[in-house]
């Protein structure tokens, strides 16, 4: 049986109710890209600021439920100040962790890299989004939204 | 007298033996669908071991008996909600949306000219705006809304202004987000004083309520099986056998021709006309059985049960949680069925209805088909609780027990 608290986990309700990475960035230089979730009203606007192959700066606004939230804000929190290649990497293992990728890499590689691991641990806490089936495109918005606005790789 | 006790309906329905979570089922959302009764389901499969043979034109027994289940059930339906012409007048479709779709496609296309208004409201459904749409896109028709106030319910206080113009006023007889149950014998008359016709979205309204289309003198109604204890897949669209004989052909092929040649085709008279191909015969079964149970219960009773459930509820949820539990519908019970939106202090419907099925508790979370309604009151979306012939006070004590969780969770 699928228990709530594998869903709500604290750091998910933390990031849902203190946000990180909220608000604007003047565009251009960032990039403004919008994205929704038509069955359950969820919408969320990113800002991305990219310079010399680095994602500089993030933020976003909109509205949605805890997993949307929380989601985007540990992802923002995750993704600010490295490099695409990097940003990319990390969208691909928490898409692998959702279920919606093969398993290229062994559980917890990913977590690995220096500097950023506590950011890729607290990602870690969307795992039992899984269990619910009917949330993952809940968690997944705010990745597909910023894989949209690094467009394809150079 | 009738024999309702929904202590006794509720055994009647399988569906609600079942455990969730380790708690004891409480469906809370029959507005979206209803649960069927055993009744229900033994009709269909009864049909189905019995009787299942393709109807119409069909000369072997078993051929004759789906026949007549099958036009049998379009007398019940038109017994249920008093068809002046009876049983000639019902045409089944697969849903109410379909039998909207029938509206605005047969009889909106024939009647309808640019610049001609079609009047609705804001808290339809989209399947009372959207074929109108396209209407306006084909056909030029202007589509114009009767707003909602900020008590919840229609505001007529510019319907004289609104109805310039109009042919047709298309309103919903209970809004399926707010509960609200609007005064249509009396918008009825006001549509035919001004030449207009009037339909009526009966999707909540016909299974909610007490429906008799001769004393609101309504011109059009469409109403659905599954919201009314019987299966998906069957709807009802009804007018009056004057307009009904006027109306089109909307989908053609088997089953809606008189004649068919190669120069083209006469179409079938009556409701076949209007039902192309092989119809929904088990789920015709099905309907005809829910009507039947319904009628035994008695419309009337499950009506002021509905209410009193309803008011206990509305009374109960403001006393528990105030202001962080706000109702998205008219807070006094006149006028208004058993239909409870939820906007629930800090946390998203969605998370809501998860944390509510972890108690066994089914709400919808949602814009429930009606975006133009929650724009309106600045919401994406709520969780909806709603009553049925089945529901039970205990019903609302696990929703309770379950929204303090919620709010404790995310508080």
């Amino acid at each position: 049986m699928a228990n709530l608290d594998d869903l709500y986990r604290d750091i998910i309700l933390d990031h849902y109710r203190s946000p990180r990475n909220r608000g604007e960035l003047p565009t251009p230089p960032a990039r403004r890209v919008e994205g929704f979730n038509p069955l359950c009203g969820d919408e969320l606007v990113l800002y991305v600021d990219v310079r010399d192959g680095v994602l500089v700066d993030i933020k976003m606004t909109g509205h949605g439920c805890s997993i949307s939230q929380a989601s985007s804000s540990l992802m923002s929190a995750a993704v600010k100040g490295r490099p695409l290649d990097e940003v990319r990497e990390t969208i691909e293992s928490f898409k692998t962790m959702m279920g919606l990728r093969e398993a290229s890499l062994s559980e917890g590689e990913a977590s690995d890299d220096a500097g950023d691991l506590r950011s890729m641990k607290e990602i870690n806490a969307l795992a039992g989004v899984v269990k619910f089936p009917v949330r993952i495109k809940c968690a997944t918005l705010a990745w597909n939204t910023l894989e949209q606005a690094l467009g394809a790789p150079s | 007298m009738t024999s309702y006790d929904p202590r006794r309906v509720r055994i009647d329905t399988p569906i609600q033996e079942r455990v969730i979570n380790g708690h004891p089922i409480a469906y809370l959302d029959s507005a979206s669908s209803s649960l069927p009764p055993r009744a229900v389901i033994e009709a269909m499969s009864r049909y189905y071991e019995r009787h299942h043979a393709n109807v119409h034109r069909g000369v072997f027994q078993t051929a004759n008996e789906a026949t007549e289940i099958y036009e049998g059930a379009r007398a019940a339906a038109a017994r249920y909600i008093n068809a002046p012409g009876g049983a000639d007048e019902i045409v089944f479709t697969k849903n109410t949306t379909e039998a909207f779709n029938l509206l605005a496609n047969s009889w909106g296309v024939a009647n309808l000219r640019a610049g001609d208004v079609v009047l609705i409201s804001e808290m339809e459904h989209h399947a009372n705006i959207v074929p109108w749409f396209h209407l306006r896109d084909r056909v030029g028709i202007e589509v114009r809304f009767i707003p909602v106030g900020d008590d919840f319910r229609l505001d007529l206080s510019d319907l004289e202004q609104l109805m310039r113009g109009v042919k047709l006023v298309s309103l919903t007889g209970m809004s399926n987000v707010l509960g609200t149950i609007n005064p249509i014998a009396e918008l009825t008359r006001v549509a035919h004083d001004h030449g207009a016709l009037m339909a009526v979205d009966g999707a909540q309204w016909v299974a909610h309520g007490v429906t008799d289309v001769v004393a609101t003198d309504i011109d059009f109604l469409a109403f659905s099986g599954h919201k009314m204890l019987g299966p998906t897949g069957i709807g009802v669209f009804w007018t009056r056998a004057a307009l009904l004989d006027a109306m089109p052909p909307f989908l053609g092929g088997g089953g809606m021709i008189a004649d068919v040649r190669l120069d083209g085709y006469v179409p079938a008279d009556g409701p076949a006309r209007f039902e192309a191909g092989t119809p929904p015969i088990a789920e015709a079964a099905g309907l005809a059985a829910a009507l039947r149970y319904l009628e035994n219960l008695g419309p009337e009773a499950i009506v002021a049960h509905e209410r009193s459930l309803t008011v206990d509820a509305l009374a109960r949820l403001h006393g528990e949680f105030a202001e962080r539990v706000r109702i998205i519908g008219p807070l006094d019970a006149v006028d208004r069925g058993g239909v409870i939106s939820l906007d629930v202090e800090g946390v998203h419907p969605h998370d809501v209805a998860q944390v509510l099925d972890q108690y066994g508790v089914c709400v919808r979370p949602g814009h429930h088909c009606a975006k133009p309604l929650m724009r309106r009151f600045g919401l994406a979306a709520t969780a909806r609780a709603s009553f049925g012939p089945y529901s039970l006070t205990r019903d609302t004590d696990a929703l309770i027990d379950a929204l303090g969780h919620a709010l404790t969770l995310f508080s």
